[in-house]
């Protein structure tokens, strides 16, 4: 018993079974990635402008992941185009790339992410803010943990500029964790001064809360979309022998599904770092 | 080009093929019919799981804090002192127990039930197809559904018990409600929540590709049964609405655990001391997103069923459906409509009256559609020739309870009438009108109807007709008074039926007339005018009566979960494959159907309902027919 | 699964493969260019943020727009949507709009509140004044 276009297309809509699933899959991804972006526009607008951060991300590393996706986007599609003509051997070099740029996202990623979690912000009792590095660098410490450590006072590096400072104008461009201009004198702060402790963790703000959902489903979804195209290039390539067509169709699938994962990062970019 | 099947024998076809062990046959299958019985049996399980919690919070407001009889005791060993005092129902487990009977019922039953297991089963076959587009995304979608409901289940064993912040999870409840920011009954009900999401989606990934791509030769779109438009229509409403949702659970997660303030707004104090959290989120993010999803997912609810009415009707009718264009169109306009209504249920929330005023036009509009449908089923009953078995007598119930369901609807879609009616018992009877002798009804007629196309046995009728009678009488007597309950402005979710509302903690006895249906609150109110303080009490009393009823429903039910499983060994045996005589495809199948569906290969070569074709012998021409 | 109908499918398109080769030759020169065109219009992004717009509606407007642009790029070359069917087209239409019908609506909600905000953000005084003038 053989489900029918599976392989040859169906002659009145002309499409194959697996691209008709895997477009509504898409359109599900759009609704999710939808609702999200509609989330990140409603907590900004009602935000108190004083605790949403801007320029707290690296902009130059942001551009090279948006370069290294595009670039893997390309790649797929050249990797595929390469499967149609019956070049099995440049499928695979293109389909590596690919994978290596996926890694090589999720590992600047990665770095990006660890940035965030040892960078903190002081709330003082007397109404100031200040934002710099712990000495130490430690990773997610909160104000509990002052309590639980039972610590008397904290040392923190400062950085030059608070994000709710408006910032002079030949700074603009460069983030505001920028430490070209060196780290400040370690700054002592008494426990009793402490409002609030946090570092730039999905609790800190709504800025970051959905700065993390977002990126990190997308993190996610880039991991999945690498995994299936590194299943298809290792083991599941097995299927090239035996129904090539069948084959290329998945690659065909796979690749939409990642470019859809570069067009959400295309907008994603944008709103995160730049606005 | 559809590949045509090789014919072989029925019986000798798997020993030729594939001999697959019991595993691979009934619990790991790929087969649509298979997936669509695992489907109809666990959504009947939850059924009368979310039954069974209804009937003992029914308890706590007949007899509030009596010692549930029998069953006290048992919940007192399950579930603890702190949620069951001497077998009397606590608050708080009466708030667990509200939200996952809603929670049950509509993701783990009734979902479940009219578009898995009926459209698992049925559209395949309607369709002339050999099976899903996608048979293991089926099967996968089965398990998810599986997991989310062990999920659910488990979660009334944890410390602190169920979800208990309504089946709508509102924030900031549901991130404070009990033992917050820990992994209490509420972070498992997302956790839950989202694997059951992901089986819809998949499931309704599956159904459309399946409708779009599958069809035999023939199955032109304006040839399809009413059913597959149904299911096609409702998977759509999964597909792009249940995404914000599952984005929303997440950041609820998130709120939960990970100390964000999607939803908590600032300034927010508990037990004295503010919390330790960001602020500046927004508690109506959360119920945009809810109910972005919340409103199509109660069309998804109803047009399974209301495909299943059509199929039944034109069966019993002997005749074609009155309308079927208009029926298409509608039910696609319907899908269309769905999808901008939602803040009708956010009147109160402080809406500006510019928005209200849109959500009211879109859903004041989206009723049409529906009386559309519900005319041409009416309609079609002109003229027929009426079969009066047992599922034609729940679809013709169906069509007055669907009617109230939905006319009770309007004075919700309009937001002057909400303030009063809001949260009030009055929407409790609207929906539950629309969803219990609604969507239930038909899902019972579905089942009497396609039985002898499962088993190769017929139910019962006698008790078929028990069970209908029964049915029918204790639904009204269970939701009519509601609706007056909730004009006498008894709210929702009250642990104490609404005395406290009433002023009254000592409750008032009324006279034994007052309590017979329908007229009693109508003489009752009329004897002791002008005086009408004793009114409340009384509505507060009438919780008794509705009470008895609903476990007196319980009881009707006995006869037809005896009827179903005898009827599977026992049930008289069908003598031809097509006992109805019905024109749609599935019943032009083997009995029952082998897997690949069709013996022979099939195509459609007329309408879905073509019953009294003048100049035709047979009072009916099967689609497959030249 | 037999193999039967796959290898025969295969071994028959051998002349269309060569039609397609040629075409899918032609592709790749497209693939190409809309990749220099994404990298462009990443560094323009960029670029663009370093130009200091008064009005911050402006610099969204243009910053989603060239994303538009990028993402209609991969859409219609990579992901093949130009030349595709009926059906997809009909999915993704009644996908984007419902997905701007969600982020429309939400925002004009959220423009519809009292002044200053939802009652979770002290909106709505007065309310409150009436209140405290009640007690």
């Amino acid at each position: 018993m053989e489900i029918p276009y599976t392989v040859d297309p169906r002659p009145d809509t002309g499409l194959y079974n697996a691209k008709v699933g895997i477009w509504l899959f898409l359109a599900s991804e759009v609704m999710l990635f939808g609702a999200l972006f509609s989330s990140y526009i409603l907590l900004r607008v009602g935000a108190d402008p004083q605790n949403w951060p801007h320029g707290l991300l690296n902009i130059p590393i942001g551009t090279f992941n948006t370069t290294v996706l595009i670039t893997s986007s390309v790649t797929v599609v050249l990797s595929w185009a390469a499967l149609k003509m019956g070049n099995f051997r440049r499928y695979r070099f293109f389909q590596a790339i690919t994978v290596l740029c996926a890694l090589s996202f999720l590992g600047i990623k990665s770095i990006e992410y660890k940035d965030k979690f040892t960078h903190y912000e002081i709330w003082k009792k007397d109404g100031t803010r200040l934002t710099g590095h712990l000495e130490g660098n430690p990773w997610f410490w909160n104000t509990a943990t002052l309590d639980i450590k039972a610590l008397p006072s904290i040392k923190i590096h400062p950085d030059p500029h608070h994000y709710k400072d408006p910032r002079p104008p030949k700074h603009a461009g460069a983030p505001a964790s920028d430490h070209s201009e060196g780290h400040a004198a370690a700054v002592e702060i008494p426990r009793a001064e402490i409002k609030r402790l946090s570092a730039f963790v999905p609790s800190h703000s709504t800025y970051f809360g959905i700065y993390f959902t977002l990126t990190g489903l997308h993190a996610l979804h880039v991991l999945g979309g690498a995994i299936v195209i590194a299943y298809l290039w290792g083991p599941g390539a097995k299927m090239w022998r035996t129904q090539p067509i069948r084959y290329t169709n998945r690659i065909e699938v796979s690749g939409l599904f990642w470019h859809f994962v570069d067009l959400v990062w295309i907008f994603l970019f944008p709103v995160l770092y730049l606005l | 080009m559809q590949e045509t099947h090789t014919t072989t024998v029925h019986e000798t076809h798997d020993v030729h093929h594939h001999e697959i062990g019991f595993w691979r046959k009934y619990i790991f299958s790929t087969d649509h019919k298979v997936i669509g019985l695992q489907y109809g049996f666990t959504g009947l399980c939850f059924l009368l799981f979310g039954y069974l919690l209804m009937a003992l919070m029914r308890w706590q407001l007949a007899y509030p804090n009596q010692p549930i009889p029998i069953v006290g005791q048992l919940l007192l060993k399950i579930l603890g002192p702190e949620q069951v005092a001497n077998g009397a129902m606590q608050p708080d487990l009466y708030n667990i127990f509200g939200a996952m009977h809603g929670t049950i019922m509509v993701f783990l039953a009734i979902v479940p039930l009219a578009f898995a297991a009926f459209g698992n089963y049925v559209v395949p076959l309607q369709i002339g197809a050999v099976d899903m587009a996608f048979p293991r995304v089926n099967m996968v979608s089965y398990q998810c559904y599986f997991g989310g409901g062990v999920i659910m289940l488990a979660s009334f064993l944890i410390p602190g018990g169920a979800a208990k912040a309504g089946w709508t999870s509102y924030s900031p409840l549901a991130t404070l409600s009990g033992a917050g920011f820990t992994v209490n009954g509420q972070t498992l009900w997302i956790i839950g929540m989202v694997f059951l999401i992901t089986s819809s989606l998949l499931g309704a990934i599956n159904f459309i590709a399946t409708i779009i791509q599958c069809r035999a030769p023939g199955m032109t779109w304006m040839r399809l049964p009413f059913f597959v438009w149904a299911e096609f229509v409702t998977a759509f409403l999964l597909v792009l609405a249940f995404p914000p949702l599952e984005a929303a659970a997440v950041m609820q997660l998130m709120d939960n655990l990970a100390h964000t303030s999607f939803f908590l707004p600032s300034g927010l104090v508990v037990a004295g001391r503010p919390l330790d959290i960001s602020g500046g989120g927004s508690p109506l993010l959360w119920q945009h997103l809810f109910w972005f999803l919340g409103h199509p997912e109660v069309y998804v609810l109803i047009l399974p069923a209301m495909g299943i009415v059509a199929e039944v009707i034109c069966n019993n009718t002997r005749k074609p459906i009155w309308g079927y264009k208009s029926l298409v169109y509608s039910v696609l306009a319907i899908g269309f409509l769905s999808f901008i209504v939602w803040a009708h249920h956010m009147y109160l929330t402080g809406m500006g009256t510019k928005i209200a005023t849109f959500f009211q036009t879109t859903t004041m509009i989206i009723s049409i559609p529906s009386v559309i449908i519900l005319t041409c089923f009416f309609i079609s009953l002109w003229g027929g020739s009426i079969r009066f078995n047992t599922q034609m007598l729940f679809v013709l119930a169906f069509l007055p309870m669907f009617g109230i369901g939905g006319l009770t609807g309007l004075p919700l879609g309009l937001n002057y009438a909400v303030l009063h009616l809001h949260d009030t018992y009055y929407v409790i009877a609207h929906f539950h009108y629309i969803v219990a002798p609604g969507t239930i009804f038909a899902l019972f007629a579905g089942i009497y109807h396609w039985f002898p196309k499962i088993t190769g046995r017929h139910m019962n009728e006698f008790w078929g007709k028990v069970h209908f009678v029964l049915s029918l009488i204790f639904m009204n007597l269970v939701f009519q008074p509601m609706f007056a309950q909730g004009f006498a402005g008894i709210n929702r979710r009250l642990y104490d039926g609404g005395a406290f509302y009433a002023g009254a903690t000592v409750p008032v006895e009324t006279a034994w007339w007052a309590h017979i249906p329908f007229i009693g609150p109508v003489l009752y109110v009329l004897t002791v005018s002008p005086d009408t303080s004793t009114i409340p009490h009384y509505w507060v009393e009438v919780n008794k009566d509705i009470s008895h009823a609903a476990w007196m429903l319980g009881l009707a039910q006995i006869p037809f979960i005896i009827n179903f499983f005898v009827s599977i060994w026992k049930g008289r045996k069908i003598t031809n494959d097509n006992p109805w005589g019905a024109t749609t495809l599935e019943w032009q199948t083997p009995t029952p159907p082998p897997h690949g569906n069709f013996d022979k290969p099939i195509a459609a070569h007329r309408g879905p309902y073509e019953y009294s074709v003048p100049g035709l012998t047979a009072d009916y021409a099967p689609q497959s027919q030249a | 699964m037999s193999a039967h109908p796959q290898t025969v499918a295969q071994a028959q398109p051998a002349a269309a493969h060569a039609h397609d080769a040629h075409d899918i030759k032609k592709d790749v020169k497209k693939y190409l260019f809309v990749f220099g065109a994404l990298l462009a219009g990443t560094f323009l992004t960029v670029f663009m943020y370093s130009v200091h717009f008064n009005v911050m509606a402006v610099t969204i407007t243009i910053a989603v727009f060239i994303a538009t642009i990028k993402a209609a790029l991969v859409a219609g070359f990579f992901m093949h949507l130009i030349s595709e069917r009926k059906a997809i087209y009909a999915i993704m239409l009644a996908t984007v709009f419902f997905f701007a019908a969600m982020m429309y609506l939400l925002v004009w909600s959220r423009g519809q509140l009292p002044k200053g905000g939802g009652w979770w953000e002290g909106g709505n005084q007065a309310a409150h004044k009436t209140e405290a003038k009640g007690k």
